[in-house]
């Protein structure tokens, strides 16, 4: 499997009053085309800046960006500003947390998606505005054609959620980032999303990384899982190893405290003790030692002095954790 | 959007009703006795009680009242015989002192200061908003610095201070510019010109430092705003979402505080028009302080306040303009 989109070593800090915030460090991971790789991490944990860093979003005079981000071929990163923004809503996408701040509240959803269409194609109006409602329809909005005369502000979370996936996929873009889509809505809604989501990519073939802090979306859409935390890659598996084989025990502590409704016994939630870690003061050696469980389980104090490398367990399984070694030969 | 045109014209026009009503009562109550002052040099008893009896002033103040509002809608005659003076409607009063009716003087003295209010307008609204502009995409920076800085002084200094410096180097030290002489524009476009250009700048600045820091400050909040983030992840041009995605976000404040801005300089900018000698509202409501004449002074402070009233209902309507949000459905 050859990677579509490729992250390597990147590492993200922005200098503030406080301090430099290092908000990704070493983040690695790859994405085969037509797969759909979750990013899973609690807030804080770097998924979005490393979602803004390769759609080019990052103010690149104010934050600092190292490493390589291949897309396809091309380092995005070596591009100047204005061959990024090119390849911006045209071969590459984003979907947004909250779709009602994310949609412009003073122009038409009708305008704001022709106007997607006529940044990146020289189509008349009327062609821009056909194709806007064709995407609307698309994406389950019932009487499209008058629906594009409305405002945002007259549309339902879920409605606006579909408004913002037809912007976005409205030049077909071979690669999708999706940051939390469905954080911000209803819950009965949230399923539609998820599932408007897996068929328009089943239909297109489009390349997905969802951003999400919901285990039951990893577990419906994901291929591929990379955990983050602390601003790096802790775990990166196929989805199954990640739920049946987790081996950091910070992806071991995050399953644990999903409630489980299948099972007969009340099971008491087991949340992961203290605090994610400040980006400015990160804890010495392994980001995670000072909430960890199994950091005894580590000859001598080398979870405090060293970070471990992000090593490889087998079978496409990466974690960065001493103890890896121990659990893929299990 | 009609019908809520509607019924702000309908509430408008009861305000400006309960507003006659307290201009009038309020000059009413001034310990100025307007019949002793309309008598001229030579006055005998007898001659301010013909005056007070000619003016209506014998009346109680409510009466006095109603025969200024039947005079708007009506006209009315001060006196009877053939001494009587007719002012005939509108009737915004009679100045015996100017021997015109008030609502003469005061559309002589309009062109003047709607010239003044509209090219300042024009030049301080368009220079504030794109320094504005400017300034924000710049945050921090040395122009952003500079521009702040300079815009703390047009703020503080007074414009009798600007105006004069002005006048000093651009007309008697350089003489660049001939001393101010207004004429009208159709009369001698060349002459106007040469007389409004410093007022206008002078004006302008003194305004523009304001819709600078307004500007920047909207800008900088509306930019950090998630559709912002969506506009720049479609693909568009940072000048297209500078202008037309944060922008016009922004905007509402900005209008409200130009819409209220121009009502208040149509009612004349006294310094300015003073020292430039422009003949607009502010000299003719400054020469009615002084004179006294009350009259005018009734006229003047009411048409100003009635160009506040019309511009906060056009400042009201095009808020829905802007704003979908905000229209009534």
């Amino acid at each position: 499997m050859s990677a579509f989109l490729e992250v390597d070593d990147l590492a993200v800090s922005f200098p503030t009053e406080d301090g430099v915030v290092k908000a990704v460090a070493g983040s690695s991971f790859s994405v085969s085309q037509g797969h759909t790789l979750a990013i899973v991490g609690e807030s804080g944990s770097g998924k979005s800046v490393t979602a803004q860093a390769i759609m080019g979003l990052l103010n690149r005079g104010y934050a600092d960006i190292t490493g390589r981000i291949v897309f396809d071929g091309t380092d995005l990163l070596a591009l100047d500003d204005d061959e990024v923004r090119r390849m911006r809503g045209a071969s590459m996408a984003m979907i947004f947390q909250d779709p009602l701040s994310s949609l412009h509240p003073f122009y038409r959803i009708g305008d704001q998606l022709a106007e997607a269409v006529r940044v990146h194609n020289k189509v008349s109006k009327s062609e821009a505005r056909a194709r806007a409602v064709d995407a609307l329809h698309r994406v389950g909005i019932p009487s499209p054609d008058k629906r594009a005369n409305d405002y945002p502000h007259q549309l339902s979370g879920g409605m606006r959620q579909r408004v913002m996936i037809a912007m976005a996929l409205i030049n077909s873009p071979s690669l999708l980032i999706a940051d939390e889509p469905t954080t911000a809505l209803d819950v009965t809604v949230q399923a539609q999303i998820t599932e408007l989501m897996s068929e328009l990519q089943r239909e297109t073939g489009t390349t997905l990384i969802i951003i999400t802090h919901d285990l039951g979306v990893v577990a419906d859409m994901a291929d591929e899982v990379c955990v983050m935390y602390g601003g790096r890659v802790v775990e990166y598996a196929p989805v199954r190893d990640i739920y049946y084989s987790p081996q950091h025990p910070y992806t071991q502590g995050l399953l644990a405290s999903v409630p489980r409704l299948a099972t007969d016994r009340v099971d008491r939630l087991d949340p992961i003790p203290g605090n994610p870690p400040s980006l400015i003061n990160l804890p010495s050696g392994c980001v995670f030692h000072p909430r960890c469980g199994q950091r005894e389980d580590v000859p001598g104090d080398l979870c405090r002095q060293a970070e471990p490398m992000l090593v490889d367990a087998g079978r496409d399984h990466l974690v960065r954790c001493y103890l890896a070694d121990q659990a893929g030969a299990r | 959007m009609g019908a809520y045109v509607v019924r702000r014209v309908l509430i408008m026009i009861l305000l400006l009703l309960l507003l006659t009503l307290t201009v009038f009562v309020l000059f009413s109550l001034l310990p100025a006795d307007v019949a002793r002052l309309t008598c001229g040099k030579i006055c005998t008893d007898q001659t301010i009680e013909l005056n007070r009896a000619r003016l209506g002033l014998d009346k109680s103040v409510w009466e006095q009242y109603w025969i200024f509002l039947t005079g708007l809608f009506f006209g009315r005659t001060y006196g009877v015989g053939p001494g009587a003076v007719v002012c005939e409607a509108p009737c915004l009063g009679y100045s015996f002192t100017k021997n015109e009716p008030v609502l003469q003087l005061i559309l002589d003295r309009l062109p003047a200061t709607i010239f003044l209010a509209l090219g300042a307008f024009v030049i301080f609204l368009i220079g504030g908003v794109a320094v504005g502009v400017y300034s924000a995409l710049r945050r921090g920076r040395w122009q952003d610095k500079t521009v702040m800085g300079i815009s703390l002084v047009g703020y503080s200094l007074p414009s009798f201070f600007i105006g004069l410096v002005v006048i000093y180097f651009v007309i008697i030290r350089w003489k660049i510019l001939p001393f101010p002489q207004y004429v009208q524009p159709w009369d001698d476009p060349v002459r106007f010109l040469q007389t409004m250009i410093l007022p206008w700048l002078v004006l302008a600045i003194l305004y523009a430092a304001f819709y600078t820091r307004l500007t920047r400050s909207q800008m900088l909040e509306t930019l950090n705003e998630d559709y912002i983030r969506t506009a720049r992840a479609k693909g568009l041009p940072e000048r297209v979402v500078v202008r037309k995605h944060a922008l016009r976000a922004g905007l509402t404040p900005i209008v409200t505080a130009a819409g209220l801005d121009f009502a208040g300089l149509l009612g004349g900018a006294i310094i300015l028009e003073t020292i430039f000698s422009l003949p607009g509202l502010g000299s003719l409501a400054v020469a009615a302080v002084l004179d006294p004449d009350l009259a005018v002074l009734v006229g003047v402070t009411l048409i100003t306040a009635v160009f506040i009233i019309v511009a906060n209902l056009v400042v009201d309507v095009l808020y829905a303009v802007i704003d979908p949000r905000v229209r009534p459905s």
